[in-house]
């Protein structure tokens, strides 16, 4: 079977963010990248895939030269080859997608994973936007999958509430959630053999964006907040509180 | 020509969603401001039909359905294909949905069938000489972009639980059907059972009240504690990643960067420290209250009344005290 598995570099979940000269994105001194948390469940499903049914796990990126490192990593995880497609520029999720398309479509991939969103932008598009731009199913929010030898599919979504499940066949295209698996740390032996698998490099097409960041803002600063005690006796002040103050409840 | 503006009005099992009378107010709030025609969009099976005057209330004078017993049930590929085939025959030019689990799904596939630039999850939106400026969270609410959509057309979505749905007027709206030639082809992917996590349990993104657990809470089974105070405040349960990691509490209760994010009107952190990945996800909550013993926690840097104490004295003391308040004997 032929895998692929689209993954990011973004900053931790530690990262205090600053914004940077420009106005409209953040200053990057100082920030620890990291693969994109939710792209590890993406990676780990994509291993296990390759595990059940045999083939090749591809795994393709889109950034600076420095998104080797988390093609890398992927490839210590246990994927097969990398694709890193170049681009310095600042591009909306639009953008991205038609360029990851691009590729996508050449390489003809049975299931191709991506994290269910980016852990910077936030915005949960990439793998609705890229499957459709290829043609092809999707679904997103999975956090389970169990795919059967005749390529028909079951995947169960999480939802309001609850979750759903939804039937599909390959080709398709996976947004991971946490709880789909547990991704596995890189071996020794593997984070090794990472350094002599292929990591293609190539620029990324170009497509226009089609949204322009204004400005990007901190949120504005909370007033400081009170402590009304220290210990139970201050339970009914915090009621009244809630009740005649705040009124929230 | 005139504008025009769609908002997808979503329902599941017969019922809208609250998020979607937020979507239809705001939609029509726009319209007004940019001198738009506006319309809302139904799609299900009977139910949609039937549903569909009730958003004359919040502000639609005109609802689109498209009615088919196979949409009775959830397929993104036919629920996109729909959308953008009324976007097509009705020419429109801004839609408008919420940013659920569906809504999230749906918008980047219709903006790639319609080649609309998209501005998703927003926390506000404003006219600014004719053009919608969005605002939106992005590192989990660290910090916020304001941004313009060049594309003729536009697809914003709107977290639920920000925009004001208001009350209905009680006014039914026209309703007209559409027809969409549906083939199986369109029903690739297709949502054919709901399995619900615990019997009528409320979502923490849809709640208006959280009532979160952390370590502080020592071990699983004292979330006893959480479940009993966000039951008797009508609220949802919500936990910090350490905890979710521990394997305490299921992750679709983790509130944070990796989790959901929530901003509900009233959010309760108890025995949470206040990691940063913790207050992305929560700081847009509009009153805050922390119980925490260590009284230099960074959780109370955002709470609006916070008890610095021990929580198993404090969290009972409080059960008792609000069952007394709200007369739930």
């Amino acid at each position: 079977m032929k895998i692929a598995v689209c993954v990011n570099r973004v900053p931790d979940t530690e990262t205090r963010v600053k914004i940077g000269p420009d106005g409209k994105t953040i200053d990057k001194s100082g920030v620890n990248f990291i693969l994109n948390p939710y792209d590890e469940f993406a990676v780990e499903e994509a291993l296990k895939t390759k595990e059940k049914f045999g083939g090749e796990v591809v795994v393709i990126s889109l950034g600076g030269s420095e998104n080797v490192e988390v093609i890398r990593k992927a490839l210590a995880m246990g994927a097969d080859r990398g694709i890193l497609l170049k681009d310095d520029s600042q591009r909306d999720t639009f953008s991205i997608a038609k360029a990851l398309a691009e590729v996508l479509k050449e390489l003809s991939p049975d299931i191709i994973f991506f994290g269910k969103q980016s852990i910077d932008y936030d915005d949960q598009a990439m793998p609705s936007l890229v499957a459709e731009l290829l043609g092809l199913p999707s679904i997103t929010v999975v956090v389970k999958l169990e795919i059967n030898s005749d390529g028909t599919l079951i995947a169960e979504r999480e939802i309001e509430g609850g979750r759903e499940k939804v039937r599909g066949k390959l080709p398709i295209v996976i947004g991971a959630q946490r709880g789909l698996n547990e991704p596995r740390y890189p071996s020794l032996k593997g984070i090794m053999a990472a350094k002599n698998k292929p990591v293609e490099e190539r620029e990324a097409p170009k497509f226009d964006n089609k949204t322009e960041v204004i400005e990007m803002l901190l949120p504005p600063p909370k007033k400081p907040g009170r402590i009304i005690g220290t210990d139970a006796s201050a339970v009914s002040e915090l009621v009244r509180l809630l009740r005649e103050e705040a009124k929230v409840i | 020509m005139a504008k025009r503006v769609l908002t997808f009005a979503e329902q599941r099992e017969g019922k809208f969603k609250k998020s979607a009378f937020e979507a239809v107010r705001t939609g029509r709030k726009i319209s007004d401001e940019i001198s738009a025609e506006f319309l809302a969009l139904v799609i299900g099976d009977e139910n949609a039909t039937k549903l569909a005057p009730e958003l004359g209330g919040y502000g639609a004078e005109k609802v689109i359905v498209v009615q088919d017993d196979r949409l009775g049930s959830y397929s993104l590929t036919a629920y996109s294909k729909v959308i953008s085939e009324v976007v097509n025959k009705y020419d429109v030019d801004y839609i408008f949905m919420s940013a659920t689990a569906m809504g999230k799904e749906l918008a980047p596939r219709v903006a790639g069938k319609i080649d609309a630039g998209f501005a998703l999850d927003c926390t506000d939106l404003k006219v600014e000489d004719g053009e919608i400026i969005a605002t939106r969270p992005v590192y989990a609410g660290k910090a916020f972009i304001k941004v313009k959509i060049n594309s003729e057309r536009k697809i914003y979505t709107l977290r639920p639980n920000v925009f004001t749905a208001g009350e209905s007027d009680g006014k039914p709206a026209e309703v007209e059907r559409f027809e969409v030639n549906l083939t199986d082809d369109d029903f690739s992917v297709v949502a054919f059972e709901t399995v619900a996590s615990t019997k009528g349990k409320l979502d923490v993104t849809e709640a208006d009240i959280v009532v979160s657990g952390g370590r502080g809470l020592k071990a699983p089974e004292n979330f006893k504690m959480i479940e009993e105070l966000a039951e008797i405040l009508g609220g949802a349960v919500g936990a910090s990643r350490a905890v979710v990691d521990a394997g305490w509490r299921p992750h679709d209760e983790q509130v944070g960067q990796t989790g959901k994010t929530v901003s509900p009107k009233l959010y309760i952190a108890i025995g949470i420290s206040g990691a940063i990945q913790h207050l992305a996800g929560m700081s847009s909550s509009k009153v805050i209250v922390a119980i925490n013993k260590d009284k230099d926690a960074p959780i109370f840097q955002v709470a609006d009344y916070g008890i610095a104490g021990d929580l198993f004295e404090v969290v009972p003391a409080l059960i008792e005290e609000l069952k007394k308040v709200l007369g739930k004997q």
